[in-house]
């Protein structure tokens, strides 16, 4: 069965954590000594309502504050699709946790309240979400049943999102008029919205194609791990593990290898359950070649004839996530690229992107906890990389702060701008 | 070859190849409970064929099921890894922590003295649990990394991000990361994979006769460890364990499930959560799970 990743993100109180209480319950995705726990607890508070956004508030800061802190993962299936539900915190100081969530989903939801339309977070967060390169999307404009089922009001911010999104990156958007808390358009559709044609939010994320979301043209291979087992019933078996980035590679296949250049034939590929004959994007897979050549962890394994960029300047959108210190020019850092680490400067900030009306601020040396920027960086290794938008495996990296360890800064790297 | 579980298999392996790669000295922590059992599995085929790069180990309460200790053992010797056991009784022994009397004593709250102390004396740096984000509300919130300070605890509010696939393991001397490469499995994930790949498990995970009492309505086996008090009364039933821990807090279920097929389908129309339904120690407050977590839990 197929698996869909997806994040829930919007503003704080646009009914994430409703919302997926909502799928949750309307799927019998909730147990029963899950729903006795957070009906004693919204009663022991005096709600007029069972709280479903308790199920994914865990944490005790969470539940005394009644906001998220951190991101939930949530599961549950249907006879189509199992799901993985990653609820994003809608708090602009929580950004970087909800850049976590949402930066491997295969689908992001946006939730608007009917009653105020598009606001900075929905701006914001739906600016991350293009930057993130997440290829689906869905807009909820929620909370119907508060404007009367209405839709005149569904258009109009419809048409307002519209008008912003035209600036951003965002390649499949869907919208859809629903009650997370009343249940119009999640699971069954409503039949207080005659006017709306389209189909509930499950059936679509049960149905939305995400074959062709993969690259399956650039082969990548990031080698992780050299297996070589010292027993004497196998003694020549050098097997080079790691997991697949891009293309699909097959036994036979020429592959050459980078930084160095050399070029060698696969002959064999042994997965987790046993040998295959060919690997697509994201198996993990141990790769045996025909020549003896010297692989090491952080090589990368690609085709002659089709190479990743080698470099060790860089360009990227960073998104700064430290809140101990701000991140500053020519300070060395760390940088971790598909399965490489090496040494980093961030030589310029040729711009800060205001997140809220896109506009590019000049003149700026450093970016503060939540900002964004597009910068050039210099590495002490060569770095081996495709565009974001090409391929987000290999277009992706994490700056670490040597000092403290803090993950401090997310980037996709970019083509240097011509 | 592709099958439902691919997915799962492969980022799970692909966690377990990267700490390798990583960290210096990582442990996988092994009960022979069946979450750990899949992910000893998991780190055998990660580096198949040579033999895995780091040992298991036991943090041993000594109020155990036999059959379990018995599996625990077989599963270690047939896989040729190594197993280190960090016995409670040793640490009660030395004087690192008190017993605990009376009829309603457990154990299960001194294992994270003895887990960290074992950590501390292994110098281990990275410790593979088996814990998955389905089982419980904190765990929910967990990173696939989760970086624990020199005093072993977790900080939930301040979780170092974690994107893409890229993972951070950087820490000082004395810090350490706990690893948790089935966070994405659900229990009936769990279960397919037994039943996909005929994994062996404790016999008490299927249906079998015991004495039992009944307690906080839960279903407690009679141990040595585990008595009932004069207003409990012992009967035997035919019951399984669906979670499997220290024995004077994990309870029994009515099944008549023997087999894997009998299990998945129990599972797949059951009403309440693994450890709601077995785990007296997550009934003792609503952040009780959160709460042990923070110094230092699994």
């Amino acid at each position: 069965m197929e698996r869909l990743r997806f994040a829930t993100v919007g503003s704080v109180d646009d009914g994430k954590s409703t919302l997926i209480g909502r799928l949750l319950y309307d799927s019998k995705s909730i147990f029963e000594d899950q729903l006795e726990h957070i009906e004693a607890v919204s009663k022991r508070r005096g709600d007029d309502y069972v709280d479903l956004s308790l199920l994914t508030d865990g944490l005790r800061a969470e539940r005394e504050q009644g906001i998220t802190i951190d991101v939930a993962y949530r599961y549950f299936a249907t006879p189509k699709r199992s799901f993985i539900i990653a609820d994003c915190p809608g708090h602009i100081q929580y950004t970087r946790n909800m850049i976590t969530g949402a930066s491997n989903v295969d689908l992001a939801i946006v939730l608007i309240d009917a009653r105020t339309g598009v606001i900075e977070q929905t701006r914001r967060h739906s600016l991350l979400v293009s930057l993130l390169g997440v290829p689906h999307l869905v807009i909820c404009v929620n909370k119907m049943d508060l404007v009367d089922y209405d839709q005149a009001v569904f258009d109009r911010i419809r048409e307002e999102f519209e008008e912003f999104a035209s600036r951003l990156d965002l390649q499949d958007v869907t919208f859809l008029p629903i009650s997370a808390l009343a249940g119009d358009n999640c699971v069954t559709r409503s039949t207080n919205m005659p006017w709306f044609e389209g189909s509930t939010l499950l059936h679509h994320l049960e149905s939305v194609y995400t074959a062709s979301d993969d690259n399956r043209i650039d082969t990548r291979f990031p080698v992780q791990f050299v297996i070589r087992p010292q027993r004497s019933d196998f003694p020549d078996y050098r097997g080079f593990a790691g997991r697949v980035a891009g293309g699909v590679l097959r036994v036979g296949d020429d592959v050459m290898v980078l930084p160095s250049g050399l070029t060698s034939t696969i002959t064999g590929i042994d997965s987790p359950l046993g040998p295959v004959e060919k690997a697509e994007p994201g198996d993990a897979v141990t790769l045996l070649l025909a020549d003896d050549l010297s692989i090491t962890r952080g090589d990368m394994i690609c085709r002659p004839n089709n190479r990743p960029r080698v470099s060790q300047e860089l360009e990227a959108m960073l998104c700064w996530m430290d809140d101990a210190s701000p991140m500053q020019q020519n300070k060395i850092y760390s940088i971790k690229h598909t399965t490489n680490t090496a040494r980093a400067k961030i030589t310029d900030v040729l711009y800060r992107l205001n997140i809220s009306n896109l506009h590019r601020e000049t003149g700026v040396s450093e970016l503060k906890m939540n900002e964004i920027g597009r910068v050039t960086l210099h590495t002490t290794a060569p770095i081996m990389f495709d565009d974001y938008h090409q391929n987000r495996s290999t277009g992706c990296f994490i700056i670490v702060d040597e000092a403290t360890g803090q993950t401090a800064g997310a980037g996709m790297l970019l083509s240097p701008r011509t | 070859m592709k099958t439902s579980l691919s997915g799962l298999i492969d980022e799970s392996v692909t966690i377990i190849r990267e700490v390798a790669a990583e960290f210096e000295r990582p442990v996988l922590l092994f009960s022979g409970g069946k979450d750990s059992v899949v992910m000893l599995h998991l780190a055998v085929r990660a580096f198949a064929p040579a033999r895995i790069p780091f040992p298991v180990m036991h943090i041993d309460t000594g109020h155990n099921f036999d059959e379990v200790i018995e599996f625990r053992d077989r599963c270690v010797a047939d896989m040729g890894v190594q197993l280190i056991v960090g016995s409670v009784q040793a640490s009660i022994d030395a004087g690192r922590i008190a017993d605990v009397t009376g009829p309603r004593a457990s154990r299960n709250p001194l294992q994270t003295v003895t887990l960290l102390d074992s950590i501390a004396e292994h110098k281990f740096d990275a410790v593979f649990g088996g814990a998955r984000r389905d089982e419980e509300r904190a765990r929910a919130k967990e990173r696939v990394y989760s970086h624990r300070d020199s005093f072993g605890q977790w900080d939930p509010k301040n979780q170092r991000p974690e994107l893409w696939g890229i993972y951070n393991g950087r820490h000082r001397q004395g810090e350490h990361f706990r690893i948790f490469p089935i966070s994405n499995w659900t229990e009936l994930d769990i279960w397919s994979f037994i039943a996909e790949y005929n994994i062996d498990l404790p016999s008490i995970y299927y249906a079998h006769r015991r004495p039992v009492f009944r307690r906080d309505n839960m279903w407690m086996a009679v141990t040595p460890f585990l008595q009932p008090e004069a207003n409990e009364t012992v009967v035997e039933e035919l019951v399984r364990f669906r979670t499997v821990g220290d024995a004077t807090c994990t309870a029994a279920i009515e099944s008549v499930a023997t087999t894997v097929e009998d299990i998945i389908a129990e599972t797949s129309v059951a009403r309440i959560t693994e450890r709601g339904a077995t785990r007296a120690d997550d009934r003792m407050s609503e952040a009780g799970m959160e709460d042990r977590k923070r110094t230092g839990y699994f």
